[in-house]
């Protein structure tokens, strides 16, 4: 194994056993994995991008994401950015989740790491809030179905009530991002109780949760970007 | 087998990166740094989108800029920093970053282009 660790001599490198990226194989084929989803979701942006340089209408965000929970104030924007809040504070969480664990500090990692997915956990409660607030519509009342946002009917574009992609990029767009949300906290988890156990301990190093943390940060930075293209551009 | 990379025997490029408790110090330092920084630059575009106009068309075209250009900034210290790839093997960043903004900025290019063409036809 030793011979990994020094530097690729040219006269010996065509004679295999050594990453051309100096990473293991895990961390490379989770790169990828991440530029192939950045792709998709890069898809789906750029299909927002299309609707609205197309619509003649497209409702204000401002006018539409004003509630927040317990107070009938007009708070445009507030709940939305205490969400991306949220989701970078359980980023940094991640990140020193990951320091801990370069330095074998066991117990760190297990704080830290908890404390992601409470944060991820948080991110998603305050969505299935923001998804209920929404479906109701600017009435504000769940229970009338007639007149909720919903994929078939879209309320909040008053000027042209029958152009539905405002709904539906709402509910495609933050619906597979809260997924992958979900996903993270659930592969989070997973990753603390094996931490808990003292895998990675007996391993040697930390590297499962650099991998899950690379996931978890790519859910942050997709956020970053629905954050501005859904709410704020 | 035992040079195999994708087995979990070799590990010791993951024992590479393991560090001491100074250098840790360092690190959470500049951790503080960009959660700092990617507070303000999110305050700051909330703050824009309450307080600006977006039908105020004389601005709102230089506020749209802002917003892309503090997103990318933003994503820079999320992708360089958190997820390290900043400090990973040069030749693996350039194959992660220069084929991803390539083709993702053809295609914002040709489709909202198309968006517009579009939109002018239908109206």
């Amino acid at each position: 194994m030793a011979e990994h660790v020094g530097n690729v001599d040219t006269a010996t490198a065509w004679g295999g056993g050594v990453s051309p990226f100096r990473v293991t194989y895990g961390k490379m084929m989770m790169w990828f994995f991440l530029v192939s989803d950045a792709l998709t979701f890069g898809g789906f942006l750029v299909a927002l991008g299309f609707a609205k340089a197309s619509a003649d209408s497209w409702p204000v965000a401002e006018e539409v994401f004003f509630h927040f929970p317990m107070t009938h104030a007009n708070l445009p924007l507030i709940y939305v950015a205490l969400m991306t809040f949220i989701l970078i504070v359980s980023s940094v969480t991640m990140v020193l989740a990951v320091e801990a664990g370069h330095r074998m500090d066991q117990k760190g990692v297990q704080k830290w790491l908890g404390w992601t997915v409470v944060g991820g956990a948080i991110f998603l409660l305050s969505q299935a809030w923001e998804w209920g607030t929404f479906i109701a519509g600017p009435d504000g009342i769940l229970s009338t179905w007639a007149d909720n946002a919903t994929l078939t009917n879209n309320p909040y574009n008053i000027a042209n009530p029958d152009d539905l992609r405002y709904t539906n990029f709402f509910f495609f767009v933050t619906g597979f991002h809260g997924f992958h949300v979900f996903t993270g906290v659930v592969i989070n988890l997973l990753v603390f109780l094996q931490v808990r156990k003292g895998v990675y301990q007996a391993r040697g190093h930390y590297e499962m949760v650099e991998k899950v943390g690379l996931y978890w940060h790519f859910v942050d930075l997709v956020w970053v970007f629905v954050f501005t293209f859904f709410y704020l551009v | 087998m035992e040079n195999r990379d994708d087995l979990i025997v070799n590990d010791s490029y993951a024992s590479m990166v393991n560090h001491s408790e100074e250098e840790g110090k360092a690190i959470r330092k500049k951790v503080w740094f960009v959660t700092i920084l990617l507070s303000v630059i999110t305050t700051v575009e909330v703050a824009m989108g309450i307080i600006l106009s977006n039908k105020d068309a004389s601005y709102w075209d230089f506020v749209k800029w802002s917003f892309i250009i503090l997103t990318v900034v933003k994503a820079f210290y999320i992708v360089m920093e958190f997820m390290h790839l900043g400090h990973e093997n040069k030749t693996l960043r350039r194959l992660i970053i220069i084929p991803y903004v390539f083709f993702i900025i053809y295609m914002i290019f040709l489709i909202i282009m198309e968006g517009f063409k579009v939109g002018a036809g239908y109206n």
